[in-house]
This record gives structure tokens, sequence and C-alpha cells, in this order.
């Protein structure tokens, strides 16, 4: 018999789940989709991380065999264009047609785009597939000022992709008196208002575009109060328009604003047609969220595999983070009093904004609104959906408990049914996820979403399913940690504390002491820096030196084509012309590439091995000592002029730098780190990105930590405002060895924060309050590792035994390595690329 | 084991670095040379990275994954089986590995590779 033929309309988030549903329930059915875009389905809701390097590939919700191991046919760039409801057939763009016993519309919606004159300008976009991204980035790398139309969700995502594109005045004109106007009340609104426009997002609200000027490219925006604002380009997010024209053409029921009509079981006014995702429309709702979607996949799926499944309609609770702001709202998040009793907790100056809305008898969550800080979201959500009865005092719930008592508000997490739905995209309930935990098939949060998919989503509510896991281990007695490789059964932090108590000074002695076999590339280098920021020995001692990542076994960064980096330390980048004139005639002699780095030195490229420990006996001749830029250590303090020159200094901020360099140079780590001093609020030796950053005030210094640039830009944190120069300093000591003693491998300050229980109140708590009682004892620590510094090039290229170990060939010391290539650019010589394979 | 009729004198025992290794010149060639001390073991290998082709091999790593040596490429930290020359981490090719024997202090490499 020929299995029925079932013809998918859609090829976007939703109408893939509904393939994957369907596959894993059952094999028959022919199963046909056509897509409009170019591309298999793909993540939308993550769609912005496109611009922040995720590729289009990253993004796509299957592999590109999926289709075909699950005997689908699939169709891109094949948009249906026509159907017959008589002969039950579609009719593609490219002139196709086939038979359908089943159709299913998953089209989703489009941007609606309001009929404003000049629409059609170049330089207006919208923002829904990675072809609108990829025009949008184009047209951004000319354009200085932005503007968005529409103040939603999608408005403001597209605001922040327009800032992460480099656009230095971007700005929102939103219709409605306030942002968000679905989600976040007045309040929510001023609140986030502020905290956009401290990034410099411009805001207009109450603003009515009326027209876009410009001589065939958009120039300027005019509204309705006889404004104006000039723009290079505009980002229209002005709400979506269900894609129902195909089932409008061939006379399926229409809601009167657009969206195919269906029933509880997704079934339009056809008996044979379906529709499921952002182009249904169901008890005159769309809904524009992708939770729901998946859900109507699921109906869908089940009924028509004889089960008897139906959609009742969907919370539309959803929590986001804006330029990394938290913005929050669930249940009935616009209900006042006198139907509820509201609580509202508002921090001017962090931020911070939390309405919950509590039934008149105080027994359950209504809803509720959060910004600024939304870690309570997940809890909150289900405390209302589940309607979990409250406790005594329900402003805990935002507030946390004050005083002795440990949970705060309700029984947390533990309170909850086992039916609670934690993870809303793939319907997996609390019981699915302890369940696959205590069964012992899940140990790790990758496990877990492997086998029950939570968190696979839009990924709201994998901090949940975290806590949920941990509980569940917890409870049986399991304890998790993060073991370093075979060899080493136990985390970085148990061995930092290992070595010390047994004091064990090599790694071989580490590995006989406390680990098995053989040692690799993974925990050699990570002992070695553990024994580095223990004991501080000269770091290529023997049998350590082999221990050693190979950057800091050469004491030089091994660079593209296997020559090495030469930098000198230049503390707070002040250097006088004679060094200058130095390294220019090393540089010279031995045919180095010369670069000055952001760090405000001076890097040196191109030297052969063998004339690493020449090239560093003349620059220690002339006063100069190792930079460390090998070492997983202090890089650089950077530094503006401050008051020795500048107008506006406040204090010495060079000379601080420089004190500050001196002190912590040398120290391992478990990353590089960075810092900076800058002499007044300009910032102009931008403190604010580094690891720790001092900025002078009229009274003292700003001490900032945990900032970051690189990949992942983070902001610095205040730590404490106004220091003398000694105190500063001491709080540097226990921060960084708190640092050093605690944090995973490889981690940067900034990771180490963010992952920290309590955030900077709790580093503040053990850095200026001795919260754990240990400041003594690290001030004692760094104080003997100050101590004990020794300039490791110059003990290198004094010791023969080591020395002779800057040798390319073990049987020709003389001879260099001949198949090192430079070619020339600019005057200078650079490596020759990649040999390719 | 293959015959082997051309023994390069690569170095004393004591030049080689203990845990560790060094590249020895045979030629145009570069081989890797291991002294994996803690195994009382040698091995040689092909200097040259299949990765991106970098004269690195003899400035890695060594360890083990089991029981398996290996060596870890400085650069992008692939991995190669020292006994088998098998790439342990992903699919680049093997490497050349060579035979090595201890005479009166001196070690000595095979310059045909076993595999
Ligand atoms: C930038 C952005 C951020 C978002 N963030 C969130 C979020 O944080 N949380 C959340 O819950 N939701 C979010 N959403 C919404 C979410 O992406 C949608 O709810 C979801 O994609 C809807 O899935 P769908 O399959 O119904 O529609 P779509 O994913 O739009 O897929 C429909 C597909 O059908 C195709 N199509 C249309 N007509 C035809 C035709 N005639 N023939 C063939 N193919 C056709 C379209 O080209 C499209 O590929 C976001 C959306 C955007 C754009
Ligand atoms: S940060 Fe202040 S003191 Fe330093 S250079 Fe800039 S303006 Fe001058
Ligand atoms: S060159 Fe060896 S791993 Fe890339």
């Amino acid at each position: 018999m020929k299995e029925p033929q079932i013809i998918v309309i859609g090829n976007g988030m939703v109408g893939y789940k509904f393939c994957e549903k369907l596959r894993s329930k059952t094999s028959s059915f022919n199963l046909i989709v056509f897509g409009e875009e170019p591309r298999r389905a793909y993540d939308r809701v993550h769609l912005s991380e496109y611009f922040n390097g995720k590729t289009a590939d990253d993004l796509s919700l299957s592999t590109e065999n999926w289709y075909q191991e699950q005997n689908i046919t699939l169709f891109l760039n094949n948009p249906i264009v026509k159907i017959d409801r008589e002969l039950q057939k579609v009719y593609t763009a490219s002139g196709l047609d086939y038979h359908y016993d089943i159709l299913v519309f998953a089209t989703g919606s489009g941007a609606f785009v309001p009929n404003i004159p000049g629409i059609e300008k170049e330089g207006v976009f919208v923002y829904r597939t990675i072809e609108d991204l990829d025009l949008i980035s184009g047209y951004a790398k000319k354009a200085k000022t932005a503007s968005v139309i529409g103040g939603g969700l999608l408005g403001l995502e597209a605001a922040k992709a327009l800032i992460d594109l480099g656009i230095e005045k971007t700005s929102i004109i939103e219709f409605a008196p306030r942002l968000m106007p679905r989600q976040i009340d007045a309040a929510g609104s001023d609140m986030l208002k502020s905290k956009l426009a401290d990034l410099g997002l411009q805001i207009h609200l109450n603003k009515n575009t009326t027209s876009i000027e410009g001589d065939g490219r958009i120039t300027a925006l005019k509204f309705s109060d006889d404004t104006a604002l000039d723009v290079d380009m505009l980002v229209i997010s002005a709400g979506i328009k269900p894609r129902d024209e195909l089932a409008k053409a061939c006379g399926i029921e229409v809601g009167p604003r657009g969206g195919i009509v269906v029933d509880q079981k997704m079934q339009t006014n056809d008996p044979a047609i379906f529709a499921i995702g952002e182009c249904a429309l169901y008890d005159g709702m769309i809904y524009g969220l992708i939770a729901p979607g998946y859900e109507m996949a699921e109906v869908l799926a089940a009924n028509l595999c004889e089960g008897e499944k139906t959609f009742t309609g969907f919370d539309m609770s959803t929590k986001l983070k804006l330029i990394g702001i938290d913005v929050a709202s669930f249940g009935d998040n616009f209900i006042t009093e006198p139907d509820c009793r509201t609580i509202i907790f508002e921090n001017k100056h962090k931020g911070v904004y939390k309405r919950i809305n509590v039934s008149n008898d105080g027994q359950y969550l209504l809803g509720g609104i959060l910004i600024g800080d939304a870690t309570a979201y997940n809890l909150l959500l289900q405390t209302s959906n589940n309607r979990v009865v409250l406790p005594e005092n329900p402003e805990e719930l935002i507030l946390g408990t004050r005083g002795g008592s440990e949970s705060a508000g309700g029984a947390g997490i533990t309170g909850l049914p086992d039916s609670a739905l934690i993870c809303s995209c793939e319907g997996v309930s609390k019981g699915d996820i302890c369940a696959a935990v205590a069964d012992g098939s899940c140990e790790n949060i990758d496990d877990l979403k492997k086998c029950t998919k939570a968190g696979t989503g839009c990924g709201g509510c994998l901090p949940m399913v975290k806590d949920l896991m941990t509980y569940t281990l917890k409870s049986q007695g399991k304890y998790i940690k993060n073991v370093i490789c075979e060899h080493f059964n136990y985390s970085r932090q148990e061995l930092f504390d290992l070595i010390h108590i047994h004091e064990l000074k090599s790694y071989d002695a580490v590995l006989d002491a406390l680990g098995k076999n053989d040692g690799c590339e993974v925990c050699k280098p990570l002992v070695s820096s553990l024994l580095a920021s223990l004991w501080n020995e000269m770091i290529l001692k023997k049998g350590n030196d082999v221990a050693q990542d190979s950057n800091d076994r050469f004491l030089a960064n091994i660079q593209k084509g296997g020559s090495y980096s030469v930098v000198p330390r230049v503390p707070g980048g002040e250097i006088t012309p004679d060094k200058l004139i130095v390294i220019g005639e090393v540089a010279k002699k031995y045919n180095l590439y010369t670069k000055i780095t952001g760090g405000q030195r001076i890097d040196m490229f191109g030297a052969h091995l063998n004339d690493l420990p020449i090239i560093w006996e003349e620059l220690i001749a002339a006063g100069f000592e190792s930079g460390h830029a090998y070492g997983k250590g202090l890089r650089t303090v950077k530094s503006c002029v401050g008051s020795t020159w500048c107008r506006f200094g406040l204090h010495d901020s060079v000379s601080f730098a420089i004190r500050i360099e001196e002190r912590y140079r040398g120290i391992r780590a478990p990353h590089k780190f960075k810092s900076a001093v800058s002499g007044c609020i300009r910032e102009c030796a931008e403190a604010q990105s580094k690891d720790f950053g001092i900025i002078a005030t009229e009274k003292g210094w700003n001490l900032y930590v945990c900032g970051n640039g690189g990949s992942k830009p983070q902001h610095a944190l205040l730590l404490a405002t106004d220091l003398d120069s000694e105190t500063c300093i001491k709080y540097i000591d226990r921060f960084l060895m708190f640092y050093i003693r605690t944090a995973d491998p490889l981690t940067r300050t900034a990771t180490w924060l963010n992952k920290m229980e309590g955030g900077i109140d709790y580093l503040r708590n053990v850095i200026i309050n001795d919260s754990l009682g240990m400041a003594a004892q690290w001030e004692n620590e760094i104080e003997n590792l100050i101590a004990s510094y020794k300039c490791e090039w110059k003990e290198a290229v004094e010791n023969p035994a080591i020395r002779k170990r800057f040798s390319h060939f073990v049987n020709a010391p003389e001879d260099k390595d001949p198949t090192i290539e430079f070619v020339e650019m600019r005057g200078q010589k650079r490596t020759a690329e990649w040999k390719t394979v | 084991m293959n015959e082997q009729s051309n023994w390069l004198a690569a170095c004393r025992v004591e030049d080689a670095i203990e845990n560790g290794g060094v590249c020895v010149k045979h030629g145009e060639d570069q081989i890797a040379l291991f002294y994996f001390t803690r195994r009382n073991e040698w091995y040689a290998t092909q200097n040259e990275c299949p990765h991106k082709k970098q004269m690195a091999l003899s400035r890695g790593m060594i360890g083990s994954t089991t029981d398996e040596p290996k060596v870890a490429c400085p650069f992008h930290k692939k991995t190669f089986s020292l006994s088998t020359g098998e790439c342990l981490s992903g699919d680049e090719c093997a490497i050349k590995t060579y035979p090595v024997k201890i005479e009166n202090g001196t070690v000595y490499i095979g310059t045909t590779p076993k595999s």
C-alpha cells in the first residue's frame, strides 16, 4: 500500500521540529518539505549570534544528512506558490507540482513593514533571516548612525546587533510611551531605558515616524511632532505579519489581522490542511515565540500518529538578556491592584526593578516583571505556573531572605511538583530531568541535553536544569567536580592545596604522589603553573622544563613557522631613548620584525631558537628583563601619562603603574592577566577593560576588577573606591591570590567572576571584609612570591645546562632550522604562510 | 622488526632530554628523538607535524593516554602515538616512526622508517 504523503510548507524552526517529532514517532508517511530560504532550518532565536562569530552552519538545527537519514525529501530555495485544494496539489516556484494527502503550513511570519513614505529606500532593512543579517552587516560598514523602528523584544535585539557592528550612534524609535510594551510596565521601561542610555543607545518614545527622507538612500527620519533625526541606516522591527498569503489565496480561513485560523488540533477549515508555528492563529492569537510553536508541532505530530493531544494556549513568559541586561516577564504581568497585591522592589543605582503580583489572599504568585536581575526568573515562573503556595513573606522571593535562614522563598526547586514543566521548548518536566540523572544515564549537562533535550531550544531553562542536576546528584550523595585529565582525579583547586600540603616541587614528584601513569599535555602545564604559583622557582629547572607549555619551555612565544618572539618588559610603558635605541639595534642585528603592542611595549618577532640566548644577553646587559609575554601571568600594566604631564591628571598614574608592574611581574596564574592605571576619569589607559584596573579620583584610586578585552569584552566592576595606594595594593594582593588559588585552568578573571556564586558582592566581601579569614595568609604568600622574583631569562643565559637547550639540532648545535622561511613586507620581514598540506 | 642497515649515531644519552624530545639532523631530514625516562623507552619520529607542516614535534610535550605513549605538537596540540605514529586527535595523517637503539652510551636511530 502506498504511504500517505505529507507536504510541509516552510523549513523554519517549527517546520523542522514537526519533522523531528513525527519521525521520532513513526517512519510511515512520505514526508516532503519545501523551504523558501536557501538553507536548512536554523536557530532563528539565536540569530544575533551570527554577528558574534557563529556561522550559518553553527546555527543550523540539523546536520546535512539528517533529512536523508530520516527519509525526508527536502527542497530548498523553492517556495510553494499555489495550492489547488480540489486536486490536493501544491505548485512550486520552479514549476513542479506534488500531490498531498495532508498539507502542513509552517510558513512562519515575516517582518511587518508599515507603509511609511520612503520605506523602499536603500539602507532600510528588516531583521529576520541570515540573508537580512548579511545585508545589514554589509551596509553597516559605511554607516555611522542607525535607527531601529520598534522598541519591542526584536527591536532591542536589532539595536544591540547594530552596536556590535560598530555603529557609533544607534537609536530606537518607539511609537508607544514605553519600551517592550507587551512585556513590561512603565516603571520597568524607565529602568530599562536608563540602563540602555548608559550604554549609548538613544531611546525616543512616543515617536510616530511620518517619512523616510533621502535621495535614493536613507539620510533622515521625520516624525509627526515635526522633529527629524539624521540616520545612515534603518532597521524596521515593528512587529510580525503571519505568512498567510498562500492560505488566503486558496480560500482557507484567515484572521482579520492575519494568521491561518486553526482549532485545538491545529486543523484549518479544510480537514486535510493544518497550520503550526508563527503563521497559525489560535483563539485569536499569534504566538510569536518558539516554545508554543514547538508545542503545536508536538500536538500535530502526535495526532497524525493516532494520539489525542490538544493545544489550549500557551504561557507567554519570556526571559532575555538584552545588551547584558536581564529582562523577564511571566504569568499575569500587568494585573494591578485591587485585583491583586503588587510588591515592587527598585534599586535605581544598580538598575534593578522587580515586580511580583500576588493573589489577594497572599497564597499564590500570579505573575511579574524582572529587569536588571532575573536570576529568580525560573523559580518564580515555576512557582506561579504550578500554583505553589507562597511563603509567609512573599517579598523574600525577590529580595532574598534576610538574616539566618538559608532558603530564599518557598522551598526552591525542591518544592516544585515533578510535573512542573522546566523546559517549555521541548516539554521536559522536572520529573524527566531528575529521573535521567537519578538512573545514572546523565552526569553532566551535555549528557542531559542529549538524552532529555532539555535546554536545547531557547536555552532559558539551562540554569534551572543545572540546579536540578546538581540537586539530584547531591541528594544521591554524588559529588561533582571537574577533574583535570585521566592522570589526576582532582580539580585544579584540590591539586593546588595538595601540592602545597605535601610540599611537592617537581612535576614528577606530583605525578608520583598524586597522579598515575605518565601525564599528558593537559596536566603537565597545569601542574607546572601550580608549582610556579606556589614556589616561584625557576621554571626550567631540570625535569620541570619538559612539563612546561612550549612557550614557557623556551621563554618565548612560538610563532607560525617555528621562530620565536622576544618581548622585554617595559613597566608602565615608560622607556628611555637609550633603551629604545638598544631595542632598535638588537632588532636590526638579528633581523627581527618590530611592532608596538597594545600593552605599550615592543615585540620583536622572527628570532631563531638558537639566537634567543644571545639576544637576551644583549638586552639584559642594557637593563631589560623578561616581559613574560610567554607565561600565564602578568602581561603589562598600561598607563596614561597622568598628572606629570596631562592637564587633567589627578595623580601620577605612570609611577603607580610601574610600581604595580614590578610588584606582580613573573607571578604565575591560571591564565594571563593585564592591568592599567588611568590618571583621571577620562580613562585614557582603558583600565576598565583589564583584569584589574585603577583610576585616579580626587581622593585616591578606584579599583576595578575582572574586566576583559579580547573576543568577549566585559566591563570591569568597581570593587572599591577612593583608596590610598597602600590599601589599593593590599586589595590587589588578596584579589590575585584568591584568583590564583581558586580559578579553573585557563580561566580569565572575568569568567572566574561570572561563575562565582554571589558574584561581585561575594568577591567584595572576601577581599575587603576578609569574610573567608584568608587575607593575612594570602598577603604573606604573595610577599614570598614577590621576594623570590628573578628574571628567568637572566637565569637561563647564565646557566649552561639550560642554555644548551636553545639549539635546534642536538647533533649540530650551531645550525639553525633551515625550514624557517620569511618573506618581505613593508620593509620588514614576516613569516611565510602555513605551508599547505 | 624490519631490517635496519643504516643506523645514525644521533647523540649521547646524556644529550637527550629526559621525558622530552630533541631534534636530530639527518641530511636534509629532521628526526625527533624522545627519551621517555618515565617508561624507560626511546622513540623517534619525523619532526614535522603533518597538520600545518611545522618542524615542531621534538619541542612537544610527551605523555600517555591509557597506555599509549604520545607527543602533542606545540602548535595546535594535535597528538600522535609515539609507537605507531597514528594521529590520536582528529584525522591528520600518521607520522613516520623510526627504531632506536642504545650502544655504549650512544643513541642510534634506524633511518628506514618502521611505518
Ligand atoms: C531576531 C529574532 C529573535 C527571536 N528571539 C526569540 C526569543 O528569544 N524567544 C522566542 O521564543 N522566540 C524568538 N523569536 C521568534 C522565533 O524565532 C519564532 O517564533 C520561530 O522562528 C517561529 O518558527 P516558524 O517555523 O513558525 O517560523 P520561521 O522560523 O519563520 O519559519 C518559516 C519558514 O517558512 C518559509 N516559508 C514561508 N512561506 C513559504 C512558502 N510559500 N514556501 C516555502 N517556504 C515558505 C520561510 O521562508 C521560513 O523559512 C525570535 C525571532 C527573531 C527573528
Ligand atoms: S586619563 Fe586623565 S590624566 Fe590620564 S591622560 Fe587621560 S585625561 Fe590625562
Ligand atoms: S602544526 Fe602541529 S598541531 Fe598544528
